[in-house]
């Protein structure tokens, strides 16, 4: 029974729903973001805007004095003033409330079967830090440069895509007990 | 006018425009999450054939997005000038994707992705965000010692049909048809990997399928518009401004507007290269009409003070050039009055027509029998505001930008 309260418990599970079905939803959010803003989506630029905030309340100076950070906070500019940010805080709500609707929000770590619950913590931090590194890198993660920049064609966005799975797929192997 | 992107700032206020992007943010979110993002087994599957989720939905997304924005812009709804399209800077994007695809095999997701993990208190979607944010920080560190590797291969705005030099609609076809072929891959590749059976999928998906060529082919036949179409979906209102004179700039404003240094004055010298070399305007640049297209893209990137003045003979030409430039959705453009002929016929003191006589010519030809080459080496191409005092009625209004503000992932 669904019961109208707030409970992060106890909802039902609900299953995940075909992925053609949630890729139409993805572009139409995707369309939608580009016809009325003229952006796409992102991710990692906000999750970079909100780190410099941090950076700057901790150490203002070296934010000026050093180009890239300076660019998003340097001096009286504001880090969190940009639209990527806004994506950012909105995907964690959207993740949040879609997880407790439908039932999978619980504490868990998702892990391949001989991989130790702390060893996956490991490993989900040193991917994440290469994901972090290559993102900026990349002047985009799977969602500002993958998705948004080839929906409109951008030539860059698309090499970018096949290097993503072409670096997955070779070190797959090398890796298959993460996993397997 | 292509009504779409909007200002949002026009109607919401400089902040009260990113609620619509927390909004698309929210949405962005619940999708991910619902499509099974936030777990990341479901994510590493890829990597071993067993499950195409990953590339399904991403996939089906760019193809969905891609067909609606390239139909929005055939029928004039939106303006693909106006679009954000990421610049391509091939080498780092390349490099920086590969260490990405390191990231995802062993981490199990993508930033976006781990946002969604660890909003649904997925401890490795929090590590993995956590080791996100040091990787991004480790960045900020270091970019400054490989920096002319970061900005190397800089292609601009660069996109596959300017590659294959095609309409779009070609393009968005071929996606579409790599896409479904992908998916075809990926089907069978689940059933021979995976736990999957293909007859389990919904038919639907059949149909999905057939819309999705059906509207990539009604994309190719409209056509993506023309410069020419562009103009004449604006040449009511933009008309109206030629016909009572409100962008055609007296030069002593063109002269103020020089050495306003609030403002970057950009001029465009649109005659013959012979007379620009006969003489030109300081720092004006040579751009022959049919190479206007070349340099729009990088015109609209310049900041938001930036002014344009065009410049012919006379105005003819200056005024097709003119119409081009804002057809493609360039701001701020203006025309200068009577052109170089009557800049000098202002600016060109008694010595100088004593040299060079004026001459009778035909409409928007050079008017003065220049024998030398002079460039901009003569006062007359850099003259002091200070010495003439002209009274003109200003015309120049910075108008701001329109569409995609900042862009990019930044």
């Amino acid at each position: 029974m669904l019961k109208p309260s707030l409970q992060l418990r106890g909802r039902p599970t609900r299953d995940y729903i075909n992925p053609y079905a949630a890729g139409i939803l993805l572009g139409l959010v995707l369309f939608l973001a580009f016809f009325i803003t003229g952006n796409g989506l992102g991710a990692s630029g906000g999750m970079n805007r909100l780190l410099v905030v941090i950076e700057d309340a901790i150490y203002p100076e070296h934010v000026d004095r050093t180009a890239y950070l300076a660019e998003m906070a340097g001096g009286e500019s504001n880090p969190l003033d940009s639209w990527v940010v806004f994506i950012a805080i909105g995907t964690v709500i959207g993740g949040f409330v879609s997880g407790w609707f439908n039932g999978r929000l619980k504490v868990e770590t998702n892990r391949g079967p001989q991989v130790p619950m702390q060893a996956r913590w490991v490993t989900a931090f040193i991917g994440g830090a290469f994901m972090g590194y290559g993102a900026r890198l990349a002047r985009g993660c799977t969602s500002g440069q993958a998705l948004s920049g080839g929906a409109v064609l951008s030539v860059g966005s698309w090499a970018f895509m096949l290097a993503v799975f072409g670096g997955g797929y070779a070190l797959a192997y090398f890796v298959r007990k993460l996993w397997n | 006018m292509t009504l779409f992107p909007l200002t949002l700032a026009d109607y919401l206020g400089h902040w009260g425009a990113y609620v619509v992007f927390l909004f698309i943010g929210i949405a962005f979110g619940v999708v991910l999450e619902i499509a099974g993002f936030g777990k990341s087994t479901k994510l590493a599957a890829q990597f071993y054939f067993k499950e195409w989720t990953v590339l399904k939905v991403m996939f089906t997304a760019i193809v969905v997005a891609m067909v609606l924005i390239f139909l929005s812009t055939s029928i004039g709804l939106l303006d693909y000038n106006l679009v954000y399209v990421n610049p391509t800077y091939l080498l780092p994007g390349i490099v920086g994707g590969l260490i990405m695809g390191i990231g995802f095999i062993v981490g199990g997701f993508c930033p976006g992705t781990s946002l969604v993990a660890a909003a649904t208190a997925k401890l490795d979607g929090i590590a993995f965000v956590l080791g996100a944010f040091f990787g991004i920080f480790l960045f900020g560190e270091t970019v400054e010692y490989f920096e002319e590797f970061w900005y190397s291969t800089d292609m601009g705005r660069y996109t596959l049909q300017d590659m294959f030099g095609v309409d779009a609609g070609i393009v968005v076809l071929a996606v579409v048809l790599f896409a479904l072929f992908a998916f075809w891959i990926g089907e069978h590749a689940e059933e021979y990997f995976g736990d999957f059976r293909r007859a389990s999928f919904p038919r639907w998906r059949y149909a999905a399928a057939a819309v999705l060529i059906l509207v990539a082919v009604a994309v190719l036949v409209l056509q993506q518009p023309s410069t020419q179409d562009k103009w004449n979906w604006i040449e009511d209102e933009q008309g109206e401004r030629l016909t009572n004179r409100e962008v055609q700039i007296h030069p002593a404003e063109l002269l103020d507007t020089m050495h306003d240094n609030r403002i970057n004055a950009i001029l465009i010298d649109v005659r013959d290269e012979s007379d620009y070399n006969a003489f030109h305007i300081l720092d004006a640049v040579h751009i022959a009409p049919e190479d206007i297209n070349d340099h729009i893209a990088q015109f609209r990137e310049e900041p938001s003070n930036t002014v344009f003045v065009v410049m012919s003979n006379e105005e003819v030409l200056a005024t097709e050039v003119w119409k081009t430039l804002v057809a493609e959705s360039v701001i701020n453009v203006y025309i200068l009055e009577g052109g170089v002929n009557n800049w000098l016929s202002i600016y060109a003191e008694a010595d100088f027509k004593a040299e060079y006589a004026p001459v009778s010519h035909a409409s928007d030809e050079f008017g003065y029998a220049l024998t030398s080459a002079l460039g901009a080496r003569h006062p007359a191409a850099r003259p002091n505001p200070d010495v003439f005092e002209i009274e003109y009625e200003p015309k120049v209004k910075l108008q701001d930008k329109r569409g995609a503000s900042g862009g990019g992932c930044g």
